[in-house]
C-alpha cells in the first residue's frame, strides 16, 4: 500500500512529471526574456504565445488576446475585480456570493470600506445558489457580479450560464466574472457559451505548480491593470513573464483537456464508491450538499458530535489526507463560512470533512480509506460527550 | 499544520482515564458543541482526595490532549493542590501548546473549576468563599470577565489578541473586544496603584529590591555585568552598573530599556532609574 493517500486536490495537486517536463528546458537552456531582439529569446517568446493559445482553448475564448497570465487565482480575481471597477468608478453596486473563496471575499470586505455596496447572495441547504435572490438584488447600479463556477469546500456548481442570463436581462452593462479555480479539468470551460466577461484559474489546481494562474477578459471589458509596470500581457499585467511556469500550465491545461472524460466519469466513480460506503458503514455520518450537482471529484461529509480536526490528525497517523472546514484546523475559530451559509447542523458542522480526488487516486487508496475510517470516526466517537446522541443516531440507522 | 509536542500527540492518539464515572463526587463542563469544543470531567473525591478522574470531550487535537493530561495531573491529589492548578500549569504539562489552541488549556481549567463549584455547592465541604458575581463578555463563546481576567492573570496577556488565543472571548462576531481592553488595561491599572499606593516605605523597598534580584540582576550577570540598588528618593531609583555593564557603550540602553521598565511595569510609568558612577 502506497504510505500516502492525497485526497486533499482542491487544496492543490500533484504536479504531473509530463508538466515538468514541459518546464526544464526553459528553466535550464532557454532562458532568454521573452521581451529580447535576438534569435535566442525566440523560442521563450513562442512557448508564451503557444501557451496563450492553448489556454485560449482550454477556457474556448475567441482569441489568445483575451488571455492574461497571472501568478496565482488570487492574483486573478484581484485583477479582474479591482480592474473593472477602477475602470468604470461611476458604479458603486456589487453583487457576489456568500460562498465565495477568501481570495474575491475578502477584497470584497476592503471595497465596502472604501465605499462600495456589495451584496451577499445566500444559498440553500445543499449550497445551490438563490437564483431568485440574485434576480431581484441587480440594478442599474450594478458594476458587478462575481460568483465562483464551483465551491471549493463542497463542489457544487453554480449555474454561471443562467447567472449571466439573468444578469444581462436585468442590466447588460454589469460585468460578470467568474472564478474557475475549482472546475478547472473537472467540467468543460466555456466562456463563450455561458456569456462570461471575465474567468480566472490557477496553474495548481489542475496539476502545474503553484505560482501561475491566467485571467480571461473577454474583449469588450476593459480593465484598468493592477500591477503597473512595462508593455507585458499586452500593458495588462506587467512584470517580465514567468516563461517555465506559463509553458508548464499550459501543458497542465492540454493534459486536462485529455483527460475530462476520465474525471467526469472514473473519477466520479471513485468518488461515488467513497461517499456511499462512508454513508452506509458510519452511523453518524452525512452528505451535506443533498443531491446538489457537483463537480466530479469532491464529496462534504459531517460526522456528527465529533470533531474534524481531530478526525484529520487520526487519518494523517494513517497517511491520509483531507481537509476539514472546522474552526480548529484553519485557526480561526469560526466555523466554515460556506458550511454556515448552508446551515449545515451545528452537531456536524465541526465535524465536516472534504475529500477531494484527482486522476491520480486509485481503486486501491479509496478501499483502503473505506476500510480504516470506520474505525477512526468510532475511537473519536467514544470520547464525545454526547454519547446519548450518538446511541439515538445508531438505533436509527439500524 | 500545528506543530503539537510529542506529549500533546501522545494523548490524542492514547488518550487517558477516557469515560464516565457512574457515581462521581463532582462534574464539571466546559464549552458547547456550537462552539466547536466542549469538556466534561467527572471526579470522585474521598477524605479530600481526588482519587479518580475520568473525562469525555468533544474538540481538537490539543482539547483532547488537555483533558487527558488533566486527569493525569490530578488523581491522587488533594482538592486543595488540584485547585491551585492554572491553565498554564495544564499547557506546560504537555511541552506546551501553539498559542491559537491555549484556549484548549483554559477549557480544562474551566470545566476543573465548575466541577468544584457544583461540588462545594452540594455542601460535600463547607468554603465560606463567596463566588463573585460574573458578567459575560463575549456572548459567541460564552466568555465571562473572570474567565478573561484569571487568563490575563495567569499568563500575563497584554492584548486582546491574545485573550482571544486564550479564551476564545472576541474570536468571533468581535464586539467584546472593548470590554476586553477594559479588562486587561483595569488590570494592569490596579496591579500598579496595589504597589504604588497600599505600600509602605519598607514594603516599597523591599519590592524594588526583589524585582532587582529576581529579574533585572539575572539577566544582566548573563552578559557579564550586574546592578546594585543604591537609594530610592521619591520615584527616583539610584542604580549602580558592575562588570561589564559599568562602562559599557549600550549602559544607557539597558537602563532605559530594559532596567527602567522593568520597574515601570511593576510600579507604574512615575519611576526614573537614574545611574550613579
Amino acid at each position: 500500500m502506497n504510505n500516502l493517500i492525497y485526497l486533499d486536490n482542491n487544496a492543490t495537486t500533484k504536479v504531473d512529471e509530463r508538466v515538468v517536463e514541459a518546464m526544464l528546458p526553459y528553466l535550464k537552456e532557454e532562458y532568454a526574456n521573452p521581451s529580447s531582439m535576438y534569435d535566442f529569446s525566440k523560442k521563450s517568446s513562442r512557448a508564451i504565445k503557444e501557451a496563450r493559445g492553448v489556454i485560449k482553448d482550454f477556457v474556448n475564448a475567441a482569441d489568445e488576446k483575451e488571455i492574461i497570465f497571472t501568478s496565482c487565482g488570487t492574483e486573478s480575481a484581484n485583477t479582474a475585480i479591482r480592474g473593472v471597477l477602477n475602470y468604470n468608478k461611476t458604479k458603486k453596486h456589487i453583487v457576489t456570493t456568500k460562498i465565495e473563496h477568501p481570495c474575491v471575499l475578502n477584497v470584497y470586505k476592503t471595497l465596502e470600506k472604501q465605499g462600495y455596496k456589495v451584496d451577499y447572495v445566500g444559498v440553500n441547504s445543499n449550497g445551490e445558489l438563490n437564483l431568485d435572490e440574485l434576480r431581484n438584488i441587480i440594478t442599474d447600479e450594478t458594476a458587478l457580479v462575481s460568483v465562483m463556477w464551483a465551491n471549493n469546500e463542497t463542489g457544487v456548481i453554480n449555474p454561471v450560464g443562467e447567472i449571466s442570463q439573468i444578469i444581462k436581462s436585468k442590466n447588460p452593462d454589469t460585468k460578470f466574472f467568474v472564478d474557475a479555480v475549482q472546475v478547472t479539468g473537472k467540467i468543460p470551460i466555456d466562456v463563450q457559451a455561458n456569456s462570461i466577461d471575465l474567468l480566472g484559474i490557477s496553474g495548481h489546481k489542475f496539476h502545474a505548480p503553484k505560482g501561475v494562474g491566467a485571467l480571461y477578459v473577454n474583449s469588450k471589458t476593459m480593465i484598468t491593470p493592477l500591477i503597473i509596470g512595462g508593455h507585458q500581457e499586452r500593458g495588462k499585467r506587467a512584470g517580465t513573464e514567468n516563461v517555465p511556469y506559463i509553458a508548464g500550465m499550459a501543458k497542465a491545461a492540454e493534459l486536462a483537456i485529455d483527460n475530462l472524460q476520465y474525471e467526469m466519469t472514473e473519477v466520479k466513480r471513485l468518488r461515488d464508491k467513497l461517499e456511499s460506503n462512508i454513508i452506509k458503514k458510519i452511523y453518524n455520518s452525512r452528505v451535506n450538499t443533498g443531491i446538489a450537482e457537483r463537480v466530479p471529484n469532491t464529496t462534504n461529509i459531517g460526522f456528527e458530535y465529533i470533531e474534524g480536526e481531530l478526525i484529520l490528525l487520526h487519518l494523517s497517523d494513517l497517511g491520509i489526507c483531507a481537509s476539514s472546514g472546522s474552526a480548529c484546523t484553519s485557526g480561526s475559530l469560526e466555523p466554515s463560512h460556506v458550511l454556515r451559509a448552508m446551515n449545515v447542523p451545528f452537531t456536524a458542522i465541526h465535524g465536516s470533512i472534504r475529500w477531494s480526488l484527482s486522476r491520480f487516486t486509485t481503486e486501491d487508496e479509496i478501499d483502503y480509506v473505506i476500510d480504516k475510517l470506520p474505525s477512526v470516526i468510532e475511537d473519536i466517537a467514544r470520547i464525545s460527550p454526547y454519547q446519548k446522541e450518538l446511541q439515538t443516531l445508531k438505533n436509527l440507522k439500524n | 499544520m500545528w506543530d503539537y509536542s510529542e506529549k500533546v500527540m501522545d494523548h490524542y492518539r492514547n488518550p487517558r482515564n477516557v469515560g464516565v464515572i457512574e457515581d462521581a463526587d463532582a462534574i464539571g463542563t466546559a464549552g458547547s458543541l456550537v462552539c466547536g469544543d466542549q469538556l466534561k470531567i467527572y471526579l470522585k473525591i474521598k477524605d479530600n482526595i481526588v482519587t479518580d478522574a475520568k473525562f469525555q470531550t468533544f474538540g481538537c487535537g490539543s482539547a483532547v490532549a488537555s483533558s487527558s493530561i488533566l486527569t493525569e495531573m490530578i488523581i491522587g491529589k488533594s482538592v486543595e493542590e488540584v485547585k491551585k492548578i492554572t491553565n498554564k500549569d495544564i499547557a506546560d504539562q504537555l511541552d506546551g501548546l501553539p498559542p491559537e489552541k491555549m484556549h484548549c488549556s483554559v477549557m480544562g481549567y474551566e470545566a476543573l473549576e465548575d466541577a468544584f463549584k457544583n461540588y462545594e455547592k452540594d455542601g460535600y465541604v463547607s468554603l465560606d468563599k463567596i463566588q463573585p458575581k460574573e458578567k459575560m463578555i463575549c456572548t459567541c463563546f460564552q466568555v465571562t470577565d473572570k474567565v478573561i481576567l484569571d487568563a490575563v492573570k495567569t499568563n500575563g496577556l497584554k492584548t486582546v489578541d491574545e485573550v482571544t488565543n486564550y479564551t476564545k472571548a472576541g474570536g468571533a462576531c468581535g464586539r467584546c473586544k472593548s470590554e476586553i481592553q477594559k479588562i486587561i488595561d483595569n488590570y494592569y491599572r490596579d496591579i500598579k496603584n496595589d504597589s504604588k499606593s497600599n505600600m509602605t516605605d519598607t514594603q516599597r523597598i523591599l519590592k524594588i529590591n526583589n524585582i532587582i534580584e529576581t529579574q533585572i540582576s539575572p539577566e544582566l550577570v548573563k552578559d557579564g555585568g550586574d546592578i546594585e540598588l543604591v537609594d530610592i528618593k521619591g520615584n527616583d531609583i539610584y542604580v549602580k552598573l558592575r562588570g561589564m555593564c559599568s562602562g559599557c557603550k549600550n549602559s544607557t540602553m539597558t537602563l532605559k530599556l530594559f532596567v527602567e521598565s522593568t520597574l515601570k511595569n511593576a510600579l507604574g510609568d512615575e519611576i526614573n532609574v537614574i545611574e550613579v558612577k
